[in-house]
């Protein structure tokens, strides 16, 4: 049988086939965005080309919290109206723009880039576990916040990091857990529920 | 289980791995007591307030609905029914119970139900947030794995000619299955490891204690405890002919 690629210009075929690369991208639906990007303005898809290499040459990783950034150290970094003596630990740069958007955190940040995953081979050295450490021993830090995810391997990773850092006299905390805003009650499952009523507060 | 004709299911199931499938999506395999493993499409499971979601966390035991899909099935609805608690704040309980999951997973097939694999893996992850030596439920683990699917290692007889084994250091042949006597230490198949007397004997507990709760608190020391974690390793790496990646982080876990 003759593939669908056969009877497709060639620059469109290879345009399916960088799309199929994404994630969450099937054949059919990078089909749909390569046709897409032909039916659009050309001032639209040289400004989306320009974005894409854009990203590539000027986002590296800030040197301290290994955020992604286009300067080094990054904004958050080198904010002098930050507390630099709260670190946020998290698991990936997305991470820190849903802190940022909550507007109640004003410390530090510190990027893992990925949470420990024993079955898939993801140990502690694939982290930026050593990084956080030497920044613990050089900067003056209070309180660590381990916000990685409320999962099996964010919780592994956030005690692996606790039983290393807590001979430090550092102060750990991890972030409430409890019902998200808007949700309903009755889908709750049992753990989160539990949770959600140890740590009750005050009305 | 309940069929019915509309092509959905309802069943029990340990969740042994999880993968991010799309932008919210997850795949998760589930060991269950009558369908085998089933691999099945969690939607929306990582959004915050996604329906299904800490309900299908890994290690955890669960009821659940799915639909038959053509690849894949769907899950519908789930209910949690533990998510061991005391081993999700102890960081050697819950490698411990990864691992669990995964030779569970290794072990398993698809559609193919073996009802005493999973209530093993489901005492085994209850027991691991109850003991104070999680590491000698992981190797009873091991080797009542191997009894249920079929490759329980021949330990106390000779593989090769059935003579009883006298209490001696011997050599295990991991392509043979079992431990070969001195007489016939030089016509096995495949490759040998080393067991000791002392560790012949805790290999030799482990598999005829039929459960957990007999097991005892036996002293063993860390050489005695290597060697026999080596050798159960070795043994299950020469079946299922790739390394367990949890294995490390185990032991990694354990000395922090």
């Amino acid at each position: 049988m003759t593939s669908p690629a056969a009877y497709t210009v060639a620059p469109i075929a290879r345009l399916i086939e960088e799309f199929s690369k994404l994630p969450g991208i099937g054949p059919k639906s990078a089909q749909r965005l390569a046709f897409h990007l032909i039916r659009m303005p050309e001032q639209h898809a040289h400004e989306l080309a320009a974005a894409i290499i854009g990203v590539k040459d000027s986002v590296a990783m800030c040197s301290r919290c290994f955020n992604l950034t286009e300067d080094d150290p990054c904004n958050i970094c080198g904010d002098p109206g930050r507390d630099p003596q709260r670190i946020c630990v998290v698991e990936e740069a997305l991470d820190v723009l849903a802190l940022e958007r909550t507007h109640s955190y004003r410390g530090l940040y510190h990027v893992l880039h990925g949470a420990i995953s024993p079955m898939n081979g993801i140990g502690p050295d694939h982290l930026k576990i050593q990084p956080l450490l030497k920044r613990l021993s050089s900067e003056d830090v209070q309180e660590i916040i381990l916000a990685t995810n409320p999962n099996v391997e964010g919780d592994a990773t956030a005690m692996y990091i606790h039983g290393l850092i807590s001979p430090l006299g550092v102060s750990v905390t991890r972030p409430a857990r409890g019902l998200p805003v808007g949700g309903d009650l009755e889908y709750a499952d049992e753990s989160t529920l539990g949770r959600a009523i140890e740590g009750r507060q005050v009305f | 289980m309940n069929r019915s004709r509309s092509r959905t299911y309802r069943t029990s199931g340990v969740v042994l791995r999880q993968y991010p499938l799309g932008e919210a999506d997850r795949i998760v395999s589930i060991l269950t007591p009558d369908l085998g493993k089933v691999r099945a499409v969690a939607k929306g499971v990582r959004r915050p307030n996604g329906r299904l979601r800490g309900h299908l966390d890994l290690t955890n035991v669960i009821d659940f609905a799915a639909s038959y899909g053509r690849n894949l099935d769907v899950i519908t609805e789930a209910v949690l029914r533990d998510d061991h608690p005391a081993s999700r704040v102890d960081l050697e309980r819950l490698s411990h119970s990864i691992y669990v999951c995964e030779i569970a997973d290794l072990f398993s097939q698809e559609r193919y139900a073996s009802r005493e694999l999973y209530q093993l893996v489901k005492e085994t992850l209850e027991a691991l947030g109850e003991v104070s030596d999680p590491w000698l439920i992981a190797r009873w683990y091991e080797q009542h794995v191997l009894d249920v699917t079929g490759f329980r290692p021949q330990l106390e007889h000779c593989v090769e000619c059935d003579s009883a084994l006298e209490p001696r250091d011997h050599v295990i042949d991991l392509a043979a299955g079992g431990v070969l006597c001195p007489q016939c230490r030089g016509l096995g198949i495949g490759q040998k490891v080393q067991v000791s007397e002392l560790a012949m004997r805790v290999l030799r507990h482990l598999q005829r204690t039929e459960s957990i709760a007999s097991l005892g608190e036996p002293t063993l020391h860390d050489g005695l405890r290597n060697e026999v974690e080596r050798i159960s390793s070795r043994y299950i790496r020469s079946i299922v002919e790739r390394d367990i990646r949890s294995a490390d982080f185990t032991r990694r876990a354990s000395s922090v």
